[in-house]
């Protein structure tokens, strides 16, 4: 599949921005976090700028941006309908939770399980837009949502712990999760490679031809002479050789890295610990952004069968 | 609304695609094209029309493929066009309502107002039916010709989707696959007409009638030899000389 920046850019950016305000919500409910109008609504302001630059980023990819409100009408059916209403009503909730932790309002709690759940219940949907596409065997797999909600939290995690390093603050907790989220999701992205890459896919050239009765079946002569939409979007083809070297560049990342040097926190001095904690949230955005980008790029299309008769 | 209708007429139109003898001229490809840059779904864009690489759109697209080995390999035409589903996912991941299936007679069609240009449904169908529009920014498909079966300015023989009526070998049938007795029916139960990738679970309503297995030819020339060898006469004495 065609990797478009924009939709790469979305879900990394968004999924980092619902991971720091679940844990933002998560480690004030458990008090762990000052209710400081600077640091806490810093916070929660960062979180949702990330998420509303990534849902802005999603409508560049529009051929008609300008209609993009009418997205919100099909959530009886379409995960990118819910999607998008989920992400709508993700503001409100989470601006309720900061104004009433800063100004220390009564329900509050309340507000704050309400962001965990729909920054998580988010980022689930917008995994499922891709889940779904029975199509694409890459993305029709159990792992992909439970990827998508994985490596949110752990971006969240890493962008917690910056942003309180920032502020010259420390939280043996926050560092647990900074270090110890990029471990499953490590496991998650390997577990995902292993099934993605060892599975088949039941359609072929000869079920998609119904051709097979008479044996093998590939392309004779080419429906048209010159490339059209379904080769530029469905029939994007990464090289082997390209793949597995940027699978190693996201596993080193996105995972090993930030982990490790999230764990600095644990040993060195506070000015290494912060600085260590600047660079793991850094290594891994860059290092999921790779991660999505694979995700595009390594999934094959059923439609590809029609032309070049490779397995899917 | 892109939810599937919940009630139908029980009517449920399609094509009967005889890959016997569909001989590959693209006439189908080329009638529908001209028909639909002018019908419900004009215009069908071209980018770089006369340039080194024109990308246009089209509802119709005529692969040729080789199925099985040697002398039991067959040469197959195989046009490829929306199979107006009965469980289109292309309609149910439409997050605008833009995509819709018709309770009426089952067609599949995309109200072009209403699209966003997402390509999410492009993406949900298995067989590449949605070709993208990038000058006018929406998705467009196959519309069975829903503006010319209904259309009463037409003579009545002539209300049937373009490419059915200019098909030289008359390889395309129209009709309603859910009346047993329609000519489209009774080709698929006579002939074994199939679903393609009915693996995954879209329940195309068009049917592909299979090639028929060709009899072995009586008294069929052997095969040529690669370099024969002059029998006799000069020739021989000539290719003997040349040899050496």
């Amino acid at each position: 599949m065609h990797p478009a920046y924009s939709v790469i850019l979305f879900t990394t950016a968004s999924g980092t921005g619902y991971g720091l305000l679940a844990f933002a919500a998560l480690f004030s409910l458990l008090g762990r976090l000052p209710g400081d109008a600077w640091f806490l609504g810093g916070l929660v302001a960062l979180a949702l700028a990330l998420i509303a630059g990534g849902l802005l980023s999603s409508t560049f990819h529009l051929g008609r941006p300008e209609r993009a409100w009418r997205a919100f009408s099909q959530w009886r059916t379409s995960w990118l309908s819910r999607e998008g209403v989920l992400a709508c009503l993700s503001f409100p909730v989470a601006l309720g939770f900061a104004a009433g932790r800063i100004f220390g309002l009564a329900g509050t709690a309340g507000l704050a399980v309400a962001t965990i759940a729909i920054s998580i219940a988010t980022v689930a949907t917008t995994a499922m837009i891709y889940a779904s596409l029975r199509p694409i065997r890459h993305w029709h797999h159990p792992l992909v949502p439970l990827g998508y909600v994985v490596f949110a939290g752990q971006a969240g995690a890493a962008w917690l712990q910056m942003w309180q390093a920032l502020w010259g603050r420390a939280d043996p907790m926050v560092t647990a999760a900074a270090v110890l989220l990029p471990a499953v999701g490590l496991i998650v992205k390997l577990a995902y490679w292993r099934a993605v890459d060892t599975g088949r896919a039941a359609s072929t050239a000869e079920t998609a031809t119904g051709l097979g009765r008479f044996g093998r079946v590939r392309p004779l002569d080419p429906p048209h002479t010159s490339a059209n939409y379904l080769l530029n979007e469905m029939g994007y083809r990464v090289a082997r050789r390209h793949a597995a070297k940027l699978r190693g560049y996201a596993l080193a990342l996105a995972f090993v890295v930030p982990s490790m040097l999230s764990a600095v926190a644990l040993v060195g001095s506070p000015g290494l610990a912060a600085t260590a904690a600047v660079v793991a949230a850094a290594a891994m955005s860059l290092g999921l952004v790779v991660e999505r980008w694979l995700f595009f790029a390594e999934a094959r299309h059923s439609v590809t069968l029609y032309y070049d008769a490779q397995p899917v | 609304m892109t939810s599937l209708p919940s009630t139908t007429t029980g009517v449920a139109l399609g094509l009967a695609i005889d890959l016997d003898s569909c001989v590959g001229c693209h006439a189908c490809a080329v009638a529908c094209k001209e028909w639909n840059s002018g019908g419900h779904a004009a215009p069908l864009t071209d980018l770089d029309p006369y340039g080194a690489a024109p990308n246009g759109v089209w509802f119709n697209r005529i692969h040729s493929y080789e199925a099985g080995e040697g002398g039991d390999g067959l040469t197959v035409h195989f046009p490829r066009s929306c199979l107006h589903c009965a469980e289109p996912a292309c309609v149910t991941v439409c997050p605008t309502g833009a995509s819709y299936k018709r309770g009426e007679d089952g067609i599949v069609l995309v109200d072009e107002s209403m699209c966003i240009g997402c390509k999410l449904c492009s993406w949900a169908c298995p067989y590449g039916a949605r070709e993208f529009d990038q000058a006018e920014g929406v998705m467009k498909k196959c519309t069975l010709c829903v503006d010319r079966i209904y259309n009463e300015n037409l003579p009545e023989a002539e209300r049937i989707p373009a490419c059915v009526s200019v098909c030289p070998t008359k390889s395309r049938h129209f009709g309603d696959f859910n009346d047993p007795d329609s000519s489209v029916s009774r080709l698929t139960a006579g002939r074994g007409g199939y679903d393609l990738m009915p693996e995954m679970g879209y329940r195309p309503t068009n049917k592909y009638l299979p090639p028929r297995r060709q009899a072995p030819v009586a008294g069929a020339l052997p095969p040529v030899e690669a370099e024969p060898a002059p029998a006799s006469g000069f020739l021989r004495w000539l290719d003997r000389i040349l040899s050496r």
